[in-house]
């Protein structure tokens, strides 16, 4: 991707972008006896929300200039979600890591993410932050609302579109699915946005993004280099929820009653269907009688 | 005199309530008022909300937040005949349209001021965005989707949701600070009756914040083509395919039986992976809860994450070639047969029993 | 830019891994390319790990590296259509400090690997294919060119470590097609079962040690190849492979075979109640010596699986990877000390090389096995099933006397194969080939 030539003398946005490296979900399995999960071989990914939230900030990169540093809480290994980001064109990386961030539930996640921010911004003053709209193993969307609260910046999430953004009048306006519909919303810089899937198509880098990611250091960061003020406000002891207990669905009892099928045609057997459905649901048939049924509904 | 603690100390004091929180009292739920409508899922909340208040002895209150007018008049009743002992709502033009700003001021300063131990807010766009920036505020936690709330021995509440995309479910506790938040998905509780003519007290507050100290404008809405409205979380009757069904062309099939059934249609995730189906058609964890009156799977293995968004349908149908598949484990009705043969032939037996035909869709 | 590096590996399986490995510690500037999303990702493999080769390449590799069961037992088996003669050979002597082999997830293990490689300073590229080799005006290779956008990259040397289907290598005409006679197609399935269900399962004593079956006979439906079932820490490997003429010539289908090999009654117990969590395919080369195709050229050498470096017998071809990515290293490395140009000449010294390790040595050994047991099917289907219907005269005991059993039992080994010559030539052969 090669950057506007006059990026130079514009503004340019600083944008950070916070990933997070997640078990490919679809590949967990847990274990039938003690209920635990096994991750034997689980592959881990960066959360595809996140990818749709960093590519939306390269295509205002491109567009406006300026730069995109892509944050991460995490293990060590996490550095592989950072790099992946940097290959696709981020400028710059930083993780964040320390033995006191585990066990953070989004309360103190969002503390700590919002220190690095804080201490990165000292640099670079943040126009945006963006984040994915949620994580697949999380899967609260609450991270992004807890940044933006404690930076004080304005709160846009399920954002499906960005129209606009003008730098030096600190302007965006940005398409919001809401309820039955997607909202408007006319806001001001430096602003928090959390992404939809799909507002956008992840770019491939070329082969100068991938070579400069795979040379590039990835800052790392303790909590003290985060600029993290208050330790006990992170990781297991900073998080007001706590798990008490983990286990398995559990199994009804009876099982489906079944429906003989051998010897009948089609149409019999579906008369069977319906016979069983209307004796076990007997108020459904006045009601299929009447048309669309609907219930509850206020 | 100052000694190290004793051993575990450590954790009875963050079982242990600090003094400012003891006096926490009453269950709210946030009731969602968007463009003159309540959504559905505040109801189910209040019906929650008078269980678990109920068992705690206190009250519940619903808090509402709109503009003045008639929406916000109908919804405060509306409030209390699904069971709000009281309502505390906050009519003010600024609070029109959903922004978070104004609305996370309004939440939070409610809730300093009366201290319920309790909040429960929808699982929707709004709910999400607004339970989010509230929690911080307060700096409390918040417990997203769950799926089954419960007051615990200790009086606490215990929300349980899924984890490690659904395999599991685990029950989690705000230790610590209150009030305790948590958020539920549409559908996931059931929708309490009305009890018409009940009453309670409704307190006004001020907003305390002028349109000029709110940054974000909203500038238009532009509602969702009316034509493929989506309706799956309400209907009454439910139809869905899944991989059995083996291409987009048969989920005529499926359409075809739920316009019989006056229902609407769904599908499990490949489906809509494959794009035969728009993702608002998923149901399941990562899609659509739904509760209907009956709901029938054709050619759905029944995975977990299938099953948690199909529980709460009253009546499940299942046609599947393989007798050992899971959903026979949680169907009622189960069909060992081909559904490419069994769903037209459901579709006519259905026409013929009411008399009537599908509108071909 | 114009990026130059001392050396570029294509792959980023044990091969071309220990090449750059090797390269980079002695502080050679090396570029390493790899298409999946993630070294392994999509590598497959049985897999058993021999720890003499990468031993010699990390000595402590027990300590980091992803493993997952220690081999204590392994087992042969001869299977017909409803048993399986068997040899087992257990031995407390595996449990040592330093076992000799290990079963192995290839995904968490080659990416373990290639992070060896990184942290001695190579430079890795993944998600990244190398679409063809860029020549200079007088042909030597000089660099490649990728599916990315941007410039080519250069290098003095390109290592092929990109494995059995090797297509860069084939574009640029270095190698021919792979022969379907040289090539088997294996399907495997990870089974997930807990832990103490596999340690149950297989009289294991810890979750360490682990027991490998090779089964051969009806396995493979009378074409050449064979199965394996191998223990992992939480799941069972099993999967069997035939060589791809015989798939084409008998149009059986490669799952068709797996799911008959997993409900064989000796089989189906040790997997039950298992879940199946990963189904995928690959080739295996198995041409054998003959099939080597040209290994250097100018500005080129081959390792791994790409020069046809297994050894189906013994069912070796990782620790053949590692050895030769190591080779080849070390001649890059000592031509770029003596600044001499990587020409098809001077690389030759890593030809030299082969031929003094075990590598060749076990190549030329088996040249002959592959031709031999295509040409004969019998070892495959009739001596299995011979064998087993000797195994029961053997041991049902219902009055019949023990000679007249013995007899019985050489008569028809004898008719199985249509009298003793074929016997005794068969033996022959198979000696041979073993030779
Ligand atoms: C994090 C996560 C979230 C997920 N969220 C969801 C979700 O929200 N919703 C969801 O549905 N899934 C979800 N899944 C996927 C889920 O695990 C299953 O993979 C999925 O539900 C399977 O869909 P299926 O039953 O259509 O397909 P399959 O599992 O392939 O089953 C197809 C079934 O059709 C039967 N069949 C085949 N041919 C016929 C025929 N002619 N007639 C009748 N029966 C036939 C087969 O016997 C089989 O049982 C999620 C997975 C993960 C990891
Ligand atoms: C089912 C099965 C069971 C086996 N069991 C055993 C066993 O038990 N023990 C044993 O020692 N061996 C076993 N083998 C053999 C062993 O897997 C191989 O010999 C070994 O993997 C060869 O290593 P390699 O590095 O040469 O090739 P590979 O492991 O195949 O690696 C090649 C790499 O190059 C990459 N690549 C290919 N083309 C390109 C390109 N154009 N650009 C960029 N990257 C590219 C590929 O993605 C891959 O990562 C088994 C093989 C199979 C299939
Ligand atoms: N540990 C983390 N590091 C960086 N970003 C995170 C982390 N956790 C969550 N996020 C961001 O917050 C979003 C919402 O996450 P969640 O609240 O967990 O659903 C994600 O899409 C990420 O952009």
């Amino acid at each position: 991707m090669t950057r506007p030539p006059h990026a130079a003398d514009r503004p340019g946005l600083n944008l950070f972008v916070c990933i997070k490296q997640v078990p490919d979900s679809a590949q967990i399995r847990v274990h039938p006896v003690t209920n635990t999960i096994m991750r034997q071989g689980v592959p881990t990914i960066v959360n595809p929300y996140d990818l749709f939230a960093l590519e939306e900030a390269l295509r205002l990169r491109d567009e406006y200039g300026g730069s995109v540093t892509v944050l991460s809480m995490g293990p060590p290994m996490a550095e592989e979600a950072l790099r992946r980001a940097l290959g696709i064109g981020a400028d710059h990386a930083v993780l964040i890591t320390d033995r006191r961030f585990a066990g953070a539930d989004t309360l103190a996640t969002s503390y700590a993410l919002a220190s690095a921010l804080t201490t990165l911004g000292r640099e670079q003053p943040i126009d945006m932050v963006l984040t994915g709209k949620q994580t697949i193993d999380g899967d609260t969307a609450q991270v992004g609302p807890g940044i933006a609260r404690r930076l004080g910046l304005e709160q846009l999430t399920y954002v499906a579109a960005i129209d606009r953004v003008d730098p030096l009048r600190r302007e965006i306006v940005v398409r919001r699915r809401s309820e039955g519909g997607v909202q408007v919303l006319a806001s001001r810089l430096p602003c928090l946005v959390s992404v939809v899937e799909g507002l956008n198509e992840v770019r491939r880098g070329a082969v100068a993004d991938v070579l400069r990611a795979a040379r590039a250091e990835v800052v790392t960061w303790s909590a003290t280099e985060a600029g993290v003020e208050d330790p006990m406000r992170c990781g297991l002891r900073g998080s007001p929820t706590v798990v008490r207990r983990v286990f398995a669905p559990s199994p009804r009892q009876e099982r489906a009653q079944m429906v003989a099928v051998t010897g009948k045609r089609p149409s019999q057997l579906a008369d069977a269907v319906l016979d069983l459905v209307l004796t076990q649901q007997p108020k459904l048939e006045a009601a299929l009688a009447d048309g669309p049924v609907r219930r509850n509904r206020p | 005199m100052t000694t190290s603690p004793p051993p575990g100390a450590a954790s009875r004091r963050t079982k242990e309530l600090p003094e400012r929180y003891r006096n926490h009292r009453g269950v709210w739920v946030f009731v969602e008022l968007e463009r003159g409508r309540v959504h559905p899922v505040s109801f189910e909340l209040m019906g929650e909300g008078r269980r678990l208040a109920d068992e705690l002895g206190s009250e519940l209150a619903a808090v509402l937040l709109g503009a003045p007018g008639e929406a916000i008049e109908r919804a405060t009743m509306a409030a209390l005949t699904y069971g709000a002992d009281r309502v505390h709502r906050c009519a003010d033009p600024v609070l029109a349209d959903y922004r978070n700003q104004p609305y996370t001021h309004a939440l939070s300063e409610l809730v300093e001021r009366h201290r319920p131990e309790i909040l429960l807010l929808g699982a929707t766009p709004l709910g999400r965005d607004l339970a989010g920036a509230v929690a911080t505020t307060l700096q409390t936690g918040l417990t997203a989707d769950c799926t089954a709330l419960a007051v615990d021995d200790d009086k606490s509440l215990a929300a349980t949701r899924p984890t490690f995309g659904g395999s599991l479910l685990c029950t989690i506790y705000t230790q610590g600070v209150r009030p305790q938040m948590a958020t539920v998905r549409p559908r996931v509780m059931a929708m309490p009756e009305p009890i018409e003519g009940r009453s309670g007290a409704v307190v006004e507050h001020d907003l305390g914040l002028g349109e000029d100290a709110v940054v974000t404008k909203v500038l238009d809405f532009v509602a969702d083509v009316a034509t493929d409205d989506v309706n799956l979380a309400y209907a009454d009757v439910v139809v869905a395919g899944g991989m059995g069904l083996q291409s987009a062309e048969n989920f005529r099939l499926v359409r075809d039986l739920a316009a019989a059934l006056g229902g609407d249609y769904g599908c499990s995730r490949p489906v809509t992976q494959k794009g035969w189906l728009p993702a608002e058609r998923q149901i399941g964890q990562t899609g659509r809860t739904i509760r209907p009156r009956l709901y029938i799977a054709a050619g759905i293995s029944g995975a977990i994450q299938h099953r948690v968004g199909v529980e709460g349908a009253d009546l499940i149908v299942a046609i599947n070639l393989d007798a050992n598949a899971p959903i026979f484990d949680f169907a009622h009705i189960g069909v060992v047969a081909d559904a490419l043969t069994v769903l037209p032939a459901l579709t006519h037996a259905v026409e013929r029993r009411l008399g009537r035909h599908a509108l071909a869709s | 830019m114009v990026e130059h590096f001392d050396a570029i590996v294509v792959g980023a399986g044990p091969a071309g891994t220990a090449a750059a490995l090797v390269m980079a510690r002695a502080g050679l500037d090396v570029l390493q390319i790899e298409r999946g999303e993630t070294p392994g990702s999509k590598n497959v493999q049985g897999a058993i790990l021999y720890a003499d080769a990468l031993e010699r390449l990390v000595p402590d590799f027990r300590e980091e590296a992803p493993l997952e069961r220690h081999v204590v037992e392994q087992r042969v088996w001869l299977l017909d259509e409803r048993s399986h003669t068997g040899a087992h050979y257990r031995s407390a002597d595996f449990d040592e400090d330093r076992p000799n082999r290990y079963t192995i997830l290839r995904a968490p293990f080659d990416r373990w690997f290639a992070a060896e490689a990184r942290a001695a300073g190579a430079v890795l590229l993944t998600e990244t294919t190398v679409t063809e080799l860029v020549k200079d005006a007088a042909g030597k290779v000089v660099g490649v060119r990728t599916d990315r956008e941007g410039e080519n990259l250069f290098a003095d040397v390109v290592i092929l470590a990109e494995g059995v289907n090797g297509l860069v290598g084939q574009r640029a005409g270095l190698r021919k097609e792979l022969d379907p006679r040289h090539v088997a197609l294996a399907v495997k399935e990870t089974v997930f079962l807990t832990d103490e269900v596999v340690q149950e399962r297989f009289n294991l004593k810890g979750e360490h040690d682990g027991v490998v079956i090779e089964a051969m006979g009806d396995v493979s439906a009378g074409m050449v190849g064979t199965g394996f079932l191998y223990t992992n820490r939480e799941s069972i490997s099993i999967g069997v492979g035939c060589l791809i003429s015989d798939f084409q010539a008998t149009g059986t289908a490669p799952y068709a075979l797996l799911d008959r090999f997993k409900s064989h009654p000796s089989v189906a117990p040790l997997l039950k109640g298992g879940e199946v969590k990963e189904y995928v395919a690959h080739l295996i080369p198995e041409g054998g010596y003959h099939a080597i195709p040209e290994l250097v050229g100018e500005g080129w050498l081959v390792v791994g699986d790409a020069g046809q470096f297994v050894n189906p017998a013994h069912r070796e071809g990782s620790n053949l990877a590692m050895t030769t990515g190591a080779l080849a290293a070390e001649t890059v490395i000592a031509l770029h000390r003596q600044g001499t140009p990587c020409t098809k000449a001077a690389l030759g010294s890593y030809l030299r090389a082969l031929e003094q390790s075990f590598v060749m040595k076990d190549m030329k050994k088996y040249r002959g096995l592959a031709a031999m047991l295509h040409g004969n099917k019998h070892f495959l289907t009739t001596y299995p099933a011979a064998l087993s219907r000797a195994m029961q005269t053997f041991l049902r005991v219902d009055g019949v006397d023990k000679r007249t059993k013995q007899r019985l039992m050489v008569q028809d080994f004898k008719a199985a194969r249509g009298g003793w010559w074929h016997l005794m030539t068969d033996a022959v052969k198979l000696a041979r080939a073993w030779r």
